[in-house]
């Protein structure tokens, strides 16, 4: 471990080889999955509950072991066996999990305790975790007089302390308000880029996902459904699973004829690439296809190649979205600006430039 | 008629139980203790008569004893029954909770029948070393018997402890390096610490004032109820039988505030 930066410059480059897990009623959690993750790198883990996502942190942790054949790789050297006490893994839980008998400055200095660091060095490191973190002044507090962002900030400093070769994040702002998240947010993302620590991260939420992550691996019933930067996630998604659960997405299922949709509501062409993707595989057939809603401009009807009806409006702040009927088998989400008037009942026509409808592989449902 | 009033009226029953069934008898127990020939003096006879000062400890002794070692047993067969699942755990625990059920003359009676004079024990070493052990009748004999009767009172209140333990404090210390050991000592007893204070506290009292194993097995030993028992039965002692009894209210009362105070920080920090 590279002790000598102040700024934590460390980690390690970690390898799931494999990995399955078996539960002994049999369930089974995880498929075998195989990921790399960079020295350094934020990989978020995201998925809907039930997708195995806490238990590959857990095996990564050392809180479970994969079935045989699973091996996990700390800079190529094997951690399968090793448990997780001696394993050298930060942990910041939803729960925050910090020690009721304990006050702040004991909490974060617990792992440096155990390590056999010497009480100044120990106060020195404190005193810089709790600067980092903005919880300077709350040292000798009570656990149980924090508010929950500072519970978070010191589960947080306690966990990056003795310098983990990985920080492992399972849900770590769930529990909070709205607001509260996204601030920590976005100073949790500070913080892991100042440490530079390879960082795997559980959560539900993709906007979470979105803003933290140096790669997403979106999993789905114990599997890997896709994995790469945020961009590729939300714009070239692998399928329609990925698709529907990263942002909002309108799938459009519809006959393909010579690189064209035909669609109730009309036509609408394809890109060349996407018509390629299309015909591979499917030659002229039923396809799906997906359009973010914020693609998808309103313009007059009148001879337009796609039209449908406005079913409804909802305003949502920074602009308003429209429910668009008749024009694929159910109402298309459209995001309108503010100053576009459109109200229920308005016929209108949709353009969409044909590079950002992407055609997905197969329906994986 | 106002709320107040109508709160007041509804402590009524209330104040009318506690003077009746708690105060008055107390305040008369206390005015016997002095009503001696000796007067007030009976009460400091409790610490300066020698006979009734090593009862007074021998009786603490034995209730910290009892407490202390039900404290560890139930502790460590607490924490396993309540994580580990196998066949035979709810018999188990119903077996270690059945004493509940039993006065004390039968707990002593079961004593007798494992370490009395005809007793199991006795059979076994009287042919194993040609020694008979008796200790049914002994403060061994009693504080077995008191261990038998504290176990099922302190074994389900940690076992609900431990079931409320946030599994990830035990992960998050080992995550920090903490090995099991460390892990029992730092998270899961402070943890638990409620639990011990607000059970070991009910053990002591139990102990404290137990009457009927002692009246069983203590033919030759003094514990405070078997001295209050024969001061007042066997001598007619009203006096010292009343000042003895106030004596042992007293000590339980201390310990259990001691307890109640000391309790009550933990379960805040706890929060």
């Amino acid at each position: 471990m590279s002790g000598n930066d102040k700024t934590n410059g460390h980690g390690v480059a970690l390898r799931v080889h494999a990995c399955a897990k078996t539960f002994a009623d049999g369930t089974r959690a995880l498929e075998p999955v195989t990921l790399d993750v960079a020295r350094g790198e934020t990989v978020v883990l995201l998925g809907p509950s039930g997708c195995g996502k806490t238990t590959l942190l857990r095996i990564i942790a050392g809180l479970e072991t994969p079935d045989a054949g699973g091996r996990i790789l700390f800079n190529e050297a094997d951690v399968t066996r090793v448990p997780i006490e001696r394993r050298n893994v930060g942990m910041v839980f939803q729960s925050y999990a910090l020690f009721p008998n304990m006050n702040v400055s004991d909490n974060i200095g617990y792992g440096l305790k155990i390590r056999g660091v010497s009480e100044a060095e120990r106060k020195a490191r404190i005193a810089e975790l709790v600067a980092l973190t903005g919880i300077a002044g709350l040292e000798h507090r009570r656990v149980d007089q924090l508010s929950g962002g500072q519970r978070q900030r010191v589960a947080l400093a306690r966990a990056v302390a003795a310098r983990p070769s990985v920080l492992l994040l399972d849900e770590p702002l769930t529990a909070l308000d709205a607001a509260l998240r996204e601030r920590l947010r976005g100073e949790l993302n500070r913080l892991l880029r100042t440490l530079g620590i390879t960082a795997i991260y559980v959560t539900h939420d993709q906007a979470e996902a979105m803003a933290l992550g140096d790669r997403i691996v979106v999993m789905r019933r114990g599997a890997i459904a896709q994995v790469g930067t945020p961009r590729d996630i939300y714009f070239a998604p692998a399928n329609r699973f990925v698709a529907e659960f990263v942002g909002a997405a309108n799938i459009l299922e519809a006959e393909c004829n010579a690189g064209v949709l035909l669609l109730p509501g009309g036509r609408l062409a394809l890109a060349n690439d996407a018509a390629a993707a299309a015909l591979n595989g499917h030659a002229n057939g039923r396809i799906f296809a997906m359009i973010r809603p914020e693609s998808i401009r309103i313009i007059a009807p009148d001879g337009a190649a796609l039209t449908g009806e406005v079913d409804s409006v909802s305003f949502v702040g920074d602009r308003q979205r429209a429910a668009i009927g008749g024009v694929a088998g159910k109402p298309i989400m459209v995001d309108v600006p503010n100053s576009t008037p459109i109200k229920a009942g308005d016929r209108v026509g949709l353009s969409v430039d044909p590079g950002d409808i992407r055609v997905l592989a197969g329906d994986t449902a | 008629m106002s709320k107040k009033t109508f709160i007041g009226l509804c402590f009524v029953p209330l104040a009318i139980l506690v003077a009746a069934f708690f105060v008055l008898p107390m305040a008369r127990l206390v005015v016997t203790g002095a009503s001696g020939h000796d007067g007030l003096r009976t009460y400091a006879a409790i610490l300066l008569d020698p006979r009734y000062r090593a009862t007074l400890i021998n009786t603490i002794l034995l209730a910290t004893a009892t407490t202390l070692a039900t404290l560890v047993i139930s502790t460590i067969s607490g924490l396993f029954l309540q994580r580990h699942h196998f066949p035979g755990r709810a018999v188990l625990i119903a077996m270690l909770t059945f004493p509940l059920a039993f006065p004390g003359v039968v707990v002593g009676f079961m004593i007798i029948l494992l370490a009395g004079r005809q007793g199991l024990i006795g059979d076994v070493t009287l042919r194993l070393l040609g020694d008979k052990q008796v200790f049914a009748y002994s403060l061994q004999g009693l504080f077995l018997g008191y261990l038998y009767f504290s176990i099922p009172r302190v074994i389900l209140t940690i076992m609900a402890a431990v079931e409320k333990l946030d599994p990830s404090l035990e992960e998050a210390a080992r995550a920090l390096g903490a090995g099991p050991w460390r892990v029992v000592r730092d998270v899961v007893l402070p943890a638990l610490a409620p639990a011990f204070i607000a059970s070991g506290a009910i053990a002591f009292a139990t102990a404290m004032g137990a009457f009927g194993t002692a009246f069983t097995l203590a033919t030759d030993i003094d514990v405070l109820p078997m001295l209050i028992y024969t001061e007042f039965t066997l001598s007619a002692n009203f006096a010292v039988a009343a000042a003895l009894s106030v004596g042992l209210g007293l000590v339980t009362w201390a310990i259990l505030a001691l307890a109640r105070s000391f309790g009550g920080n933990t379960v805040a920090a706890a929060g």
